[in-house]
């Protein structure tokens, strides 16, 4: 009886973990099949076509009619999208992680904490809708821009947009640290103030910047709502004001028009692993944080 | 593109074989490309589908490259287009209608008339400001759609010719937002299908005096058109091919949904 039963649960024990096993490797091969079609059709543009890397990196004239699929305009609009949704939104969102972790009485937390999860659930259509119909015509009104899209309306949107990410992490960061830093540094007689700018905030920095980095994470990789704001003009950022593109609204714009073994699609393949390049970049520098921290 | 287009045949695929009853087989034509087409395309299929209950008719937007690359690949039977498909010459072209692009502007810039000249000044970013071309001092505000659009093709074309479109303007992929963006910025102008302008309350800007009508076009006097194409694989035949003279052959339908009849035309062009 007993021996049955031992063997029996040896058998379960056997499927699961050999399920257990499938399911992580069918990860690790999604992975790899997702690494390996965009490495090989990410890189036509140089192997096929011959264009040179180089020129592709930092020439911005994205001219794909006459051979010439620079795509620094792009680049750099990413980067300044990025940036100003990262310099606007991650001080603001690491203000409300301090304020959730050592201030916020916990009634007020079990109501931001619900009111944040919401943020994230909000599909990125609706943050570009509104984006479009509220951020834009009070842009257009209100500055000299004609019209009222690019990179301040795009910014603007990404910086609410990763808001939720740095909040939440940044929360943790504090969350995490032993309670005896804070009950030192008021036994010293700091204040609460003093306690948080010299105390706790240089002891999470790793934590906050992993919340930053991810969030910067976040921006790269947002298409629809920017999209949807930006203007999608290939020119370089002309000021806060004027519209420009990024890699990702310019692989969505171009992509129902790029034939199949064009140099037009090849170029957009090339986008989509400099933007996976740029994300596995982001993903080492959050190792390196956390590997400080511990 | 390619792979959900294959999915959803595979889908369609299974949902039949589960279905279908065995007295008669369906016959299934599958239809992807041009969104300015699209109108059309989902009328016709479905009035098609009324007088002949045993074909089954799928119809999908994408664009016209999609459309292209769809059926170029067998993906699809039919791949419509507002442009021709000269790295394709596999494709058979079959025409099925013509279609009307206007030059829209936002109301406040009150402009009825822009010489081809001024368009070319406009679009190339020579002329940035609407008095350079006559009308009040405001900012010009460039609407344009994305490289490889059918619509931007035939302004190319027929407009601007060897002059090059400045890029600095605002991109939007559909003709939806382009007429919605438009009508929203002051000092905005853009162009359009004449099926997305209609009824709009953008101002349509005659070009050289010439206005943007079906009648200009036909008498050849209008110049910004194109003809719709629905590519199919090799010369079509059976159901495809019925099909297609049916879209062709329905005026009725042809006219309500914005387009111009074929067999109206009194000019004919080979190479649009």
């Amino acid at each position: 009886m007993i021996a049955v039963q031992a063997r029996r649960s040896h058998r379960t024990e056997l499927i699961a973990v050999l399920g257990l096993r499938f399911a992580a490797g069918f990860v690790i091969l999604a992975m790899v099949a997702v690494l390996g079609y965009l490495a090989f059709e990410g890189t036509k543009t140089f192997y096929v076509d011959k264009f040179p890397l180089w020129t592709f990196l930092f020439s911005p004239d994205f001219a794909v009619d006459a051979g010439h699929p620079g795509a620094a305009v792009f680049i750099v609009g990413t980067l300044a999208v990025t940036l100003f949704a990262i310099v606007v939104g991650g001080p603001f969102g690491i203000a409300v992680g301090v304020f959730l972790a050592e201030i916020a009485p916990y009634r007020m937390t079990q109501l931001l904490k619900p009111a944040i999860e919401v943020m994230v659930g909000i599909p990125s259509v609706v943050y570009g809708w509104l984006g479009l119909t509220l951020l834009v015509p009070l842009i257009r009104t209100h500055t000299s821009s004609p019209s009222g899209f690019g990179l301040a309306a795009a910014g603007i949107v990404l910086a609410i947009m990763i808001l939720p990410t740095v909040i939440t992490l940044s929360e943790d960061a504090f969350r995490s640290l032993p309670g005896s830093l804070k009950e030192g540094s008021l036994a010293l007689g700091a204040t609460r103030w003093q306690t948080i700018t010299r105390v706790l905030l240089p002891s999470a920095a790793s934590g906050l910047a992993v919340a930053l980095i991810l969030g910067i994470a976040r921006a790269v990789g947002e298409t629809l709502a920017i999209q949807m704001v930006l203007g999608n003009a290939t020119q370089f950022p002309q000021g806060l004001f004027a519209p420009t593109a990024a890699l990702t609204t310019e692989i969505v714009t171009d992509m129902p028009g790029a034939t199949e073994g064009s140099l037009l699609e090849h170029a957009l393949f090339s986008m989509a692993l400099l933007l996976l390049v740029i994300a596995m970049l982001l993903i080492v520098f959050v190792r390196v944080a956390l590997r400080r921290r511990s | 593109m390619k792979r959900s287009a294959a999915f959803a045949a595979l889908l369609l695929g299974l949902s039949l074989g589960a279905g279908s009853a065995p007295a008669f087989a369906d016959t299934t034509i599958t239809v992807a490309g041009s969104t300015a087409l699209l109108p059309l395309a989902l009328d016709a299929a479905g009035a098609y589908q009324k007088a002949h209950p045993d074909v089954k008719i799928s119809v999908s937007g994408g664009g016209s490259g999609t459309g292209i690359n769809d059926v170029a690949s067998k993906a699809t039977d039919i791949g419509d287009s507002d442009i021709l498909a000269p790295t394709h010459p596999e494709l058979h072209d079959n025409r099925v209608a013509v279609i009307g692009f206007a030059v829209v502007t936002n109301p406040s810039v009150g402009l009825k008339n822009l010489s081809k000249a001024q368009l070319q000044d406009i679009f190339s970013g020579k002329a940035t400001n609407w008095k350079q071309v006559g009308g009040p001092d405001a900012k010009i505000v460039v609407v344009n759609r994305p490289r490889n659009s059918g619509t931007r093709a035939v302004f190319t074309k027929t407009i601007m010719g060897s002059v090059p479109i400045n890029e600095s303007g605002l991109t939007e992929d559909a003709t939806g937002t382009v007429v919605s963006i438009v009508k929203q910025t002051p000092g905005a102008i853009s162009y359009a299908a004449f099926s997305g302008t209609r009824g709009s309350g953008l101002t349509e800007v005659s070009i050289d005096g010439v206005a943007p009508t079906d009648d200009n076009i036909i008498t050849g006097k209008y110049p910004v058109w194109s003809y719709e194409h629905m590519f199919t694989m090799g010369p079509a035949s059976g159901e495809i091919a019925k099909f297609i003279a049916f879209v062709a052959g329905n005026a009725d339908l042809v006219r309500k949904d914005g387009f111009i009849v074929i067999n109206d035309m009194k000019v004919h062009e080979t190479d649009r």
